[in-house]
């Protein structure tokens, strides 16, 4: 779709220290691109006074120190980058997370199953079935935001969100998948189940975020004994997710 | 060797807070920091630490506690809480020595909703990601991630041996001027009268109000296409409009993305009063060009270097 693929994106005002670099207004795995290939440009370049770049689905948001540069600096930057070069590929990682599927740690998995005229083993083997894409982490720290859900469970949020959903819960709203951090946390998408995986782990000094945009995910369902088992290896401070060599 | 601060009565919310953490939006991670850095940034000062160094954050109600091991210096700044020196009041804007033993009892404010207290040498505590700013929700920073409690000992380190200072009141800082915006990133999502009522409006600020956010009430702001975008990044200061039409100011730890539009954002110079602002008041705003507010960024620093050059010795 050329109008995914804008001439030159638009350039917004986020105060007098932040300039959004919206490239375009809807998700889309190639716009998606674009934005983690032009934040990690523009974290390459180190430009002075930027003080964060935070890629999300459609745009980037540059956060800036206004004593040091200004908006018209910096959007002359950005444009001079236009189009970037496609680099969020296969140089980055590929995760393979396991799953306790259902009962107490996927409260929402009947649900979704009646919802769409499924057993909850179909379901599974959906859910688990594709290989997603991290378009960003947002909300709460590590709290990983995955498109690729198969239309066939595609699913409306919940009409209550939940106050507090169970630490590294894994759901499902509209077109997307998440990857909860070991928190509880509000949310109103549907829980399918729960991973031993811990998306941010401070004890993980070098790298308390497992996940980064740009990165993929499988699912595989593991058995509530090995689910057990990996908690307590994560606790012990294991990783537990796998990295895979391709996607 | 240096002592410790006892926490013998907590206050309503107390943290641990710097400039915020910086580099970490992209995984989730809120910035948190002081609500209102200018009082933050005159309270180092005024004891001879760095402009950034970690301070308690006080809300409404102070905290009492106890010196212990070692002589410190300490000095509150921000809004008008009450002090106490063993039982003996003192004056806030103001450096003051503590020995081993001494204590500070620290109450409530008539007006203004924070004030800030720095040691000499700030607190022995390690930073987490870059900084000791608490983000309680996500229990990151600050005390093991959380606001203070009665019984915690805050290690301290030890200060500058330069005079205790004291800033006059005319130079303390504050306005009472409508909170200068720049509109978007969003503002076409919104009709030119639903721009005019925000820029035109009264709004109260709401009880739900916290570090995350402030909630404000008042006329309706009318939308013009849809109340729901793709999530994005969202700046100290963001005002975000629900369907619900009423406005809510994104702060210090707010979440770090978002799906509602974004009608206009609070210049960083302005973000100090809001941190100050109190429900029940009345918040109006006033549309700044990019290069009025950039200028304001300019004159809000040597407003803060003005400040601190303006102390004198005790």
């Amino acid at each position: 779709m050329h109008t995914e693929h804008p001439t030159s994106p638009r350039l917004l005002d986020a105060g007098d220290g932040g300039l959004v670099v919206e490239l375009g207004s809807a998700i889309s795995e190639s716009v998606n691109r674009q934005v983690i290939a032009l934040g990690e440009m523009l974290e390459r370049l180190a430009l002075p006074g930027v003080r964060e770049v935070v890629p999300t689905y459609r745009s980037l948001l540059i956060l800036f120190d206004p004593l040091v540069t200004d908006r018209a600096t910096l959007s002359e930057r950005v444009l001079a980058l236009w189009p970037p070069r496609d680099v969020a590929g296969d140089s980055t990682g590929h995760w393979l997370v396991p799953v306790l599927y259902g009962g107490e740690h996927g409260a929402d998995l009947d649900f979704v199953a009646r919802e769409h005229g499924l057993t909850t083993e179909e379901v599974i083997a959906l859910h688990s079935g594709a290989r997603y894409r991290v378009y960003m982490i947002g909300f709460a720290p590590g709290f990983a935001y995955l498109g690729g859900l198969p239309q066939a469970i595609h699913t409306g949020r919940r009409t209550d969100p939940r106050v507090t959903t169970p630490p590294r819960s894994v759901s499902i709203g509209g077109q997307q998948t998440a990857v909860s951090p070991p928190f509880a946390l509000p949310s109103g998408w549907h829980l399918l189940g729960q991973t031993p995986v811990r998306s941010y782990d401070p004890r993980r000094a070098d790298k308390p975020f497992l996940f980064a945009a740009g990165n993929t995910i499988r699912f595989a369902p593991i058995s509530a004994a090995e689910y057990h088992a990996l908690c307590a290896a994560a606790e012990a401070g294991e990783d537990v997710a796998v990295r895979e060599e391709h996607a | 060797m240096p002592g410790h601060l006892l926490i013998e009565r907590p206050g309503l919310f107390s943290s641990l807070q710097d400039f915020g953490r910086v580099g970490y939006q992209r995984f989730g991670i809120s910035a948190s920091g002081a609500m209102d850095a200018v009082a933050m940034q005159a309270a180092n000062a005024l004891v001879g630490n760095e402009p950034g160094t970690a301070v308690i954050e006080l809300t409404r109600l102070g905290i009492a506690a106890m010196v212990e091991g070692a002589a410190t210096r300490f000095a509150l700044a921000g809004a008008d809480m009450t002090l106490a020196i063993n039982g003996r009041p003192a004056e806030i804007w103001r450096a003051h020595a503590l020995k081993a033993g001494d204590r500070m009892e620290i109450g409530k404010t008539m007006t203004g909703m924070r004030a800030y207290l720095a040691v000499g040498g700030g607190f022995d505590i390690a930073p987490t990601l870059g900084s000791l700013s608490t983000h309680s929700r996500s229990g990151i920073g600050g005390l093991d991630g959380r606001e203070l409690r009665a019984g915690d000992r805050l290690p301290l380190r030890t200060g500058s041996a330069a005079p205790l200072l004291w800033l006059p009141p005319e130079h303390r800082p504050g306005n009472t001027d409508p909170f200068r915006v720049m509109l978007g990133p969003q503002d076409d999502f919104f009709s030119p009268a639903g721009i005019e009522t925000f820029l035109g409006g009264d709004y109260r600020i709401g009880y739900k109000t916290d570090r995350m956010g402030m909630q404000l009430d008042g006329p309706r702001i009318e939308h013009a296409a849809g109340f729901n975008i793709v999530s994005d990044g969202i700046m100290n200061g963001s005002i975000q409009v629900p369907g619900s039409g009423q406005p809510i100011i994104l702060l210090a730890d707010r979440q770090t993305t978002g799906g509602y539009p974004k009608i206009a954002t609070v210049i960083g110079p302005d973000l100090f009063r809001l941190g100050q602002s109190r429900p029940g008041e009345i918040v109006r705003f006033r549309r700044v060009t990019g290069e009025a507010a950039q200028a304001a960024a300019h004159a809000h620093e040597q407003m803060i270097a003005d400040m601190i050059a303006n102390m004198r010795a005790c």
